[in-house]
């Protein structure tokens, strides 16, 4: 039986599919465009939609204007050393968490929750002068040591932990297994689907953060790519924002991401849902 | 046994001190130094609750609280409203649907620096591409971002646009959560649309839809990147907001115990919305 559920007719709804999709496709669009745009064409009016005379001098200009292979070095080697830390920090909270109960857990696991409520953009000022007091400000350790940890991969990998049934386990201690080998043997390659997903999304956050790197570096050395694109936008160009420029640096910042996005779009969606039901 | 018994906590060491040292102790610390006067390099003098005296007496931080709850209340209504249509008309699982979900979601996971320059150029008030869209449907051009009447609201769409992924993607798990013999159950009752919307649609997602509401005003007290890359807190600290407001004046002004007393007031809003979020995942989760 063929319902009439559907008070819009077909085409009403293909209009608004269509809208849907330029809303959020043509800033995407636009950006490529102007990307390969020289300066003249950008700011040619009407604007064109199509460039016959594609420009790659806006690529060269951007990774001319910072240090950009060293800006990209910081960023790969940032968000791996996260990464790493994170696996180190969370795995074992979240198997405590899930499989012990020990005194004090409860205020632990407070702490966990409480860590979520305190974002960077609260605390920034204090972790500063934290930093500042132990010299670390213009080092690695100042941009990693704050994320080296991640109180919703404790959540999310503590409930897969649970999910193990008891029976497995129990058949790995009766063969004397040690807890360790029951960790690594057993615990990790069940969770590992949710450890990737984790580290997708850890990537994602530290490959696109510009405050943390904003507040806690000065100097080229140590800064990251988002910093460097967020600095073309004061290019001196003989207009006010070099835009062309401004859009070459945004497309290579995004790509990875994107690439990432499309390869693993279910995980990382599955994920960003449990995050939000959580 | 003993060595059994430190285990748990060895485990969670590691994490706990990561949480302790950046964020429970800067919590403190800003605390106690919005206490005193400090300029970072000399030193400092305790003057007890006067930075709050001069929160409270400065014209500029009532315009930036303002600003805050104007830029907090307008995200979350938009971000809601239109991620409830667009996930109620992308409901029904098609191969069209799923790709319209896929792409309104891209730009949640891309930099909110990419964001902000994309839209920084997209709403240029002579060459934007969006005033010249405008005008083919006879809008004059509009000052997105310098007009200070309008710049906050720009940046509220901005926001908007890079979140309505998320919220409809959280939105539409839950639709699709509802149970089907309601919707039965009231086509059988020939029941209208709207009314099938209001008696079962809506009950049904309301413990997500407020939950949404809380983590989008915990979002929305976040905002840097948009105010930091597209207006720089203008014009005329239009679109000044808590954390750009901070965040000048400890980095740029020096005025640390001043900028952490605004942090201790930014702290009792986050804080009290995150009190009553926790309570509503309380609620719900005891309901499954």
């Amino acid at each position: 039986m063929i319902r009439a559920r559907h008070a819009i007719p077909l085409t009403g709804r293909l209009l608004v599919s269509l809208l849907i999709f330029l809303v959020y496709f043509v800033p995407f669009y636009w950006m490529a465009l102007t990307a390969i745009k020289s300066k003249g064409e950008m700011l040619q009016f009407p604007p064109t939609f199509w460039t016959a005379h594609p420009s790659w001098d806006n690529f060269a200009a951007a990774f001319g204007a910072f240090p950009f292979w060293k800006y990209l070095w910081n960023s790969i080697l940032v968000s791996g050393s996260i990464i790493l830390c994170q696996i180190f920090t969370v795995v074992p909270a979240a198997y405590a968490f899930a499989r012990y109960r020990f005194k004090g857990s409860g205020i632990f696991f407070g702490l966990t929750l409480a860590s979520v409520m305190i974002p960077p953009q609260l605390v920034f000022l204090p972790v500063f002068l934290l930093m500042n007091r132990f010299g670390l400000i213009n080092h690695y350790a100042s941009l990693i040591l704050p994320q080296a940890a991640s109180a919703f991969g404790i959540f999310m990998l503590r409930q897969t932990f649970r999910q193990v049934p008891e029976e497995v386990l129990e058949a790995a201690r009766m063969d004397k297994a040690s807890e360790l080998s029951i960790i690594t043997r057993i615990m990790i390659p069940i969770a590992m689907p949710t450890i990737s997903a984790l580290g997708l999304i850890t990537f994602i956050g530290t490959w696109n953060d510009y405050f943390w790197p904003l507040v806690l570096t000065t100097s080229d050395a140590v800064r990251t790519l988002p910093v460097g694109v967020a600095s073309l936008k004061l290019l001196d160009s003989g207009i006010s924002i070099p835009y062309n420029v401004v859009m070459a640096g945004n497309l290579i910042l995004i790509i990875p991401v994107l690439l990432i996005y499309l390869i693993a779009q279910q995980r990382i969606t599955k994920a960003f849902t449990y995050m939000g039901e959580k | 046994m003993k060595a059994l018994k430190a285990r748990p906590y060895l485990m969670i060491a590691p994490a706990m001190t990561i949480f302790a040292v950046f964020a429970l102790y800067p919590i403190i610390y800003m605390l106690y130094l919005s206490f005193f006067k400090w300029n970072m390099l000399g030193p400092k003098i305790f003057i007890g609750l006067k930075n709050y005296a001069n929160l409270l007496s400065s014209k500029e931080f009532g315009k930036v609280f303002s600003n805050s709850l104007y830029y907090m209340a307008l995200s979350v209504l938009l971000s809601i409203v239109i991620s409830l249509a667009v996930a109620l008309f992308l409901k029904k699982k098609t191969a069209l649907n799923g790709f319209l979900r896929a792409s309104i979601f891209a730009p949640y996971i891309i930099s909110l620096v990419s964001v902000s320059l994309i839209w920084l150029w997209f709403m240029d008030l002579d060459y934007g591409l969006l005033n010249f869209i405008l005008g083919l449907f006879g809008v004059k051009p509009v000052d997105w971002l310098s007009d200070s009447h309008m710049a906050l609201t720009s940046l509220v769409i901005v926001s908007v646009w890079k979140g309505l992924g998320f919220n409809t993607l959280i939105l539409a798990s839950a639709l699709q959560a509802i149970p089907e013999y309601l919707y039965e159950a009231a086509e059988l009752d020939k029941a209208k649309p709207f009314s099938v919307f209001r008696s079962i649609t809506l009950p049904m997602i309301s413990p997500t839809l407020f939950f949404l509401a809380l983590t989008n005003m915990i979002a929305s007290l976040k905002a840097f990147e948009t105010v930091a890359l597209m207006t720089q807190g203008g014009p005329s600290n239009s679109t000044n907001t808590f954390v750009y407001y901070i965040y000048q004046n400890g980095f740029q002004f020096f005025k640390i115990g001043y900028a952490s007393a605004a942090g201790v007031v930014m702290m009792l809003f986050i804080g009290a919305f995150t009190i009553a979020y926790f309570m509503v995942l309380d609620r719900r989760v005891h309901y499954r």
